[in-house]
């Protein structure tokens, strides 16, 4: 039995622990998110395009979990912590979990979420904590992959058809809410950023809407004045209805059949 | 285990741990092979979906080195998620079994990122012959690896692994794979 004076000592880097959860889960639940589309793309080259892109957030979780799991300390792996923990313990953006709606709604989502990871990885790789900035590195090649793509894509369909413009905008107009969210400091942010392992994300707000007024602008689409944002994702304060219902699918085998190995 | 940047034949083998009683010794291998012949063995590894080239070719061998009677083998993934990682590391540890090392352990390392650089010429030039278009740094192939020809168009980013991309040649219009260059 630990005494208070060990436990002390073995005491866990809350901040650090959840900065990694808030990174892993972001790419879980997009990259599952992401792979609901397989075998559904509209066209063979966008389901390999969507199924590619997921397999790199999988991927790219796998070592962000697996950071926090050993920061924990506590036995769990990166597996653990995908399977086996419910909403309310999930840190990611709001955005990211919410549903697929049309194809077009799937790639905004994307895009959105694309432009502010490759900013995040860019300024992570310089972090005072190596094996964040070398999982940076790593990732940082691939979704700079990701966010060409993505921005190409809503720039093809922005400035496609009637019918595609009108879903882009749609699909922008609804999504828009949910970008306010990624620059929210808070009390973790401020202390990774003292610490220098992490940005503040407020910092990375203007290169951020540049890069997406410069698509936009070439996309013909049009965003809202107002900078409301819906919160509560990264905090776990509150997530939406969705996640939940993404849960039961991801994590069913789990649930089911608990430690189910092969 | 350092860095070993670019290719890894010159990777240092260190050893200054002792040899353990506790350990059973080699049965088969009464002489410790050099570096260079673990890396010629490593380089008869093919990479499991693109069997024309081996895992050295592939540039993602980024060290090896003896901790005691244990080889240590450093492994580097290509994309973070390239599900072909695990079974790579299967078939290293396979390979270097049939030559009668018995005590092998696979680390992954992540820092520095693996690069298409560090794909060897030889692995190019077999990419080439198979049909794939070896990676450039002008962001898409400068031929075409049936007919030669420079006109060609991307179909997609994506292909059908991690690492690759599709395009298209608008002279002998077949469809080819394109390695990517990240």
């Amino acid at each position: 039995m630990a005494t208070p004076a060990s436990s002390t000592a073995a005491q866990l880097d809350e901040a650090l622990f959840t900065f990694l959860l808030r990174m892993g889960d972001n790419t879980l639940v997009l990259g599952h998110r992401v792979s609901e589309w397989c075998g559904h793309a509209p066209v063979l080259e966008e389901d390999i395009a969507l199924a590619n892109t997921a397999l790199d957030l999988i991927g790219q979780t796998q070592m962000w979990l697996g950071l926090a799991a050993d920061v924990e300390g506590q036995g769990r792996s990166a597996d653990d912590l995908a399977m086996l923990r419910d909403v309310w313990d999930f840190r990611n953006l709001l955005l990211v979990e919410q549903p697929n709606g049309d194809f077009g709604q799937t790639i905004m989502r994307q895009y959105l979420f694309d432009q502010f990871h490759l900013l995040l990885l860019r300024a992570l790789q310089d972090s005072a904590d190596d094996r964040i900035a070398g999982i940076a590195a790593k990732a940082v090649k691939e979704v700079g992959y990701h966010v060409e793509r993505s921005a190409e894509t809503v720039i093809g369909l922005g400035d496609g058809t009637e019918e595609s413009h009108g879903r882009m905008q749609a699909a922008l107009d609804w999504l828009s809410p949910y970008v306010g969210e990624m620059f929210v400091s808070d009390e973790i942010d401020a202390e990774m950023a003292t610490r220098g392992i992490v940005p503040d994300p407020a910092s990375l707000r203007a290169p951020y809407d540049a890069a997406l007024a410069e698509v936009l602008a070439k996309a013909t689409l049009s965003r809202h004045e107002g900078d409301f944002a819906h919160q509560g994702g990264k905090t776990g304060f509150r997530h939406s209805e969705h996640l939940g219902h993404m849960l039961t699918q991801m994590q069913w085998l789990q649930r089911a059949y608990p430690g189910a190995a092969w | 285990m350092g860095e070993v940047p670019g290719q890894v034949r010159d990777a240092a083998v260190p050893d200054d741990t002792p040899r353990t009683a506790s350990r059973p010794p080699r049965r088969d291998l009464p002489v410790r092979p050099s570096p260079d012949q673990i890396m010629a063995w490593l380089d008869a590894v093919p990479d499991p979906e693109i069997p024309v080239i081996s895992v050295v070719d592939l540039g993602i061998v980024r060290g090896i080195r003896w901790q005691g009677d244990t080889l240590e083998v450093s492994v580097t993934p290509t994309y973070s998620g390239c599900p072909a990682t695990r079974v790579i590391s299967m078939d290293i540890e396979t390979a270097l079994r049939d030559r009668g090392l018995q005590d092998v352990r696979i680390t992954t390392q992540i820092a520095p990122p693996w690069t298409t650089d560090w794909l060897s010429e030889k692995g190019r030039a077999r990419l080439q012959d198979y049909g794939i278009a070896p990676p450039s740094p002008a962001g898409g192939p400068d031929r075409c690896p049936h007919c030669s020809s420079d006109n060609v168009t991307r179909i997609s980013q994506y292909g059908s692994t991690p690492c690759k991309a599709q395009w298209r040649c608008a002279d002998c219009l077949e469809p080819f794979d394109y390695f990517k260059c990240i």
